[in-house]
């Protein structure tokens, strides 16, 4: 199938999905309160104690049912981490709280990248130019071909194997990503900025590697080997399902890519419209969808980036019938399907040709 | 809760590598919320009327509770609809209590939002944010030997901390006499705890001044109430008409500055003279805006004169409402003159200012 150019879409009509799109905004916010509240610290408390748990099965994980315990703990505990928490209190979707505890301008994430780089790349980058062609980093992450529209190079022959070896690495590949190499090799960015931007990185990271590979393992005694290995583990296994994720949000075959010309002079029910149009929903339950940081909401949570994540599920039947009335595509679909068609796109965008 | 020991202070950074990116405070608040102290909490312990429209309520401070100064106020966040509401209330505890509990009284404003909910809707076990004890109006190091006080209304309350120290205090007590006004003896908050201490200690006199029946407190009352006022050290508290008139009275009398007043405003602390490193540029990074800024201008409204759009609320440094963090540099806490300069710390910019060039992700 050929991708279609976004719906072609009358002005007035445009305009009156921009405001029924800012009522649902406008009656979230005026709802959220003491139950969201308790919401957001539920997660953090069961993130940590599932943390503590975690790390201390795996100081005495030359016992295997521990290690076992500990390791499957440690995962959980990471990918909600970063997918609930990090990502989405990053996005400021908790600042209306007033809490300095849980707050994007003092949140600190369990990522190599450091909080500051990623609001940069992407709440900032990647949502303002959402599959916007040389405009969004974040369409095909400058490794990636993931349109017909982006130039083809001989290396994207290669895609399929950086995909193999990006799942696993996911936080490294982040890591590199923020710092926009490319942007210096483009003359967008100073190399003193890179320097300062890399400072940044290497304290973080020191600290990040120093408590999974050297710490912990030294205080778990004769255990350190398994429990080297159960951080290696659980940092894998968040990788692997943050990868699946995120590229499950804007990579599925039927996603559209915009180039500048759709931008041009973009009114609010325009930006909605590409938004929508280039994101796609997972469908799955209620922990699915949190250990998915709600992402299985992408459409949701790129209309309304900053609304409180345990909200996208209450609004995605409100946008779903909005699509439905105008007739704008929504994409979505269970995970197995969204994953499949997103390896169909790095196949297919690895040769030449649209 | 006290401070903890300088050898579990130095296992707790140690531990920071363990926690990082978070601190163990953050671990050790899953337990109780009072074992975190980087943001500090309490607990109250008890609630009580002390009159129809005033109530009294224990807390018990966790680690990361500093201490007050007998007439300071705490300054006390409250959780309404999920979003923290942060309002002032007088100490009336004595410092350092054996029991550890601080107490501050809530007089229910009518038409409040957070008073009613503090004083009527938190049962003991509710768990309160605090920030660090503030003011400058308490008692010298060095006490007078005859002291004033005039109160009225919730103007009580500083005053009643400043009473309750000296009381716990051995003699030599001063001579002090208390004037305070409330509409009648029922709503007089900590009547019957005054009365009886009248009765008890030869040191303190009490006049309660009723307004039902005879009017506003007015300075020619103080006259005939307490006619050695000129020869007492004064601290006043209550509603702005009756501090201006004090103000105004003791003024004409040439006796200005032995009165203190108490109008919960902070007099900047200046930087001291030779320090070099008064004001700088400030660089808002967000924006890309960059201006010289004076050693005593508030971060905020420099941001604001050039245009930045930043985070404000209460611009007395009470709600947090402002808390911007600092990239890099010094800035200088204008009450209290403490300088900060640790990247990544939360400024509170309505009342902090420019001690070097700094940078603010704003």
């Amino acid at each position: 199938m050929a991708l279609t150019h976004p719906a072609a879409i009358e002005t007035a009509l445009g305009k009156e999905l921009g405001e029924e799109l800012d009522r649902i905004r406008a009656d979230i916010i005026a709802a959220r309160g003491t139950d969201d509240a308790r919401y957001i610290r539920t997660v953090i408390a069961t993130q940590r104690s599932l943390e503590a748990g975690g790390r201390a099965a795996l100081a005495v994980s030359l016992f295997p049912p521990a290690w076992a315990a500990g390791t499957a703990m440690l995962s959980v505990a990471k990918i909600l981490e970063n997918m609930e928490l990090g990502h989405n209190i990053l996005h400021g979707q908790w600042d209306w709280m007033g809490d300095p505890a849980i707050h994007s301008a003092t949140w600190e994430w369990d990522f190599l990248t450091p909080a500051e780089a990623w609001k940069h790349t992407h709440n900032h980058l990647h949502h303002t130019w959402t599959n916007v062609v040389d405009r969004d980093r974040d369409l095909g992450y400058v490794v990636f071909r993931m349109s017909g529209d982006q130039r083809w190079r001989p290396r994207h022959l290669a895609q399929p194997l950086y995909n193999f070896v990006l799942a696993p690495l996911f936080e490294w590949g982040i890591a590199l990503y923020d710092l926009e190499p490319d942007a210096v090799a483009a003359g967008r960015k100073s190399w003193r900025s890179l320097a300062a931007d890399l400072t940044g990185f290497l304290t973080k990271a020191t600290r990040q590697l120093a408590k999974d590979y050297v710490l912990f393992p030294l205080l778990a005694g004769p255990s350190a080997l398994p429990c080297l290995l159960g951080n290696l583990t659980a940092n894998t296994v968040r990788n692997l399902w943050s990868h699946t994720i995120i590229f499950c949000g804007h990579f599925p075959g039927d996603v559209q890519t915009f180039t500048e010309e759709h931008i041009d002079g973009e009114t609010r029910g325009q930006w909605y419209l590409r938004q929508i149009q280039g994101s796609a929903n997972i469908e799955g339950g209620p922990l699915f969808h949190v250990l998915s940081g709600n992402l299985g909401h992408q459409i949701e949570h790129h209309a309304f980036p900053d609304l409180p994540s345990n909200r996208y599920a209450e609004i995605a039947p409100r946008v779903r019938e909005l699509c439905e009335k105008y007739g704008i595509p929504y994409v979505t679909g269970p995970l197995w399907r969204q994953y499949g068609s997103t390896w169909g796109r790095i196949l297919r965008f690895a040769v030449p040709g649209k | 809760m006290p401070e903890l020991p300088a050898l579990a202070s130095r296992l707790l950074n140690v531990a920071s590598w363990l926690t990082s990116p978070l601190t163990p405070d953050d671990f050790l608040g899953l337990l109780d919320p009072l074992l975190g102290a980087r943001f500090p909490v309490g607990r109250v312990t008890g609630v009580w009327p002390e009159t129809p429209d005033a109530v009294t309520l224990a807390l018990r401070p966790g680690r990361g509770w500093s201490g007050h100064r007998p007439g300071q106020y705490l300054p006390v966040g409250v959780e309404m609809d999920g979003v923290g509401q942060w309002r002032t209330y007088s100490l009336t505890s004595v410092p350092g209590r054996e029991d550890g509990l601080l107490t501050i009284t809530v007089k229910v404003a009518p038409d409040g939002r957070v008073s009613p909910q503090l004083a009527r809707r938190t049962p003991p076990g509710t768990v309160l944010r605090l920030g660090p004890a503030q003011g400058e109006f308490v008692l010298p190091d060095r006490l007078p030997s005859r002291i004033l006080l005039v109160t009225a209304g919730s103007g009580i309350t500083p005053v009643m901390g400043m009473l309750r120290t000296l009381m716990s205090r051995r003699p030599p007590h001063p001579d002090v006499v208390l004037v305070h006004s409330a509409p009648c003896a029922r709503d007089s908050i900590f009547g019957p705890e005054l009365r009886a201490a009248r009765r008890r200690l030869d040191w303190l006199d009490y006049v309660e001044h009723h307004t039902r029946p005879h009017g506003r407190l007015a300075p020619d009352d103080l006259a005939r109430l307490c006619p050695d006022w000129p020869e007492r050290e004064t601290w006043a508290c209550g509603p702005a008409a009756l501090l201006d008139a004090v103000e105004c009275h003791w003024g004409r009398a040439g006796l200005g500055e032995r009165l203190h007043v108490e109008r919960f405003q902070w007099d900047p602390v200046l930087p001291p003279e030779h320090d070099a490193a008064c004001g700088g540029r400030v660089l808002f990074t967000r924006t890309g805006t960059e201006v010289t800024a004076g050693a005593v201008t508030p971060l905020l409204v420099v941001g604001e004169s050039v245009g930045v759009v930043m985070p404000y609320g209460c611009r007395r440094g009470i709600c947090f409402g402002c808390l911007t963090p600092l990239r890099y540099g010094r800035v200088r806490d204008l009450r209290t003159g403490e300088v900060h300069d640790r990247a990544g710390q939360m400024i509170q910019t309505c009342v902090s200012a420019a001690a070097g060039p700094l940078a603010l992700d704003a």
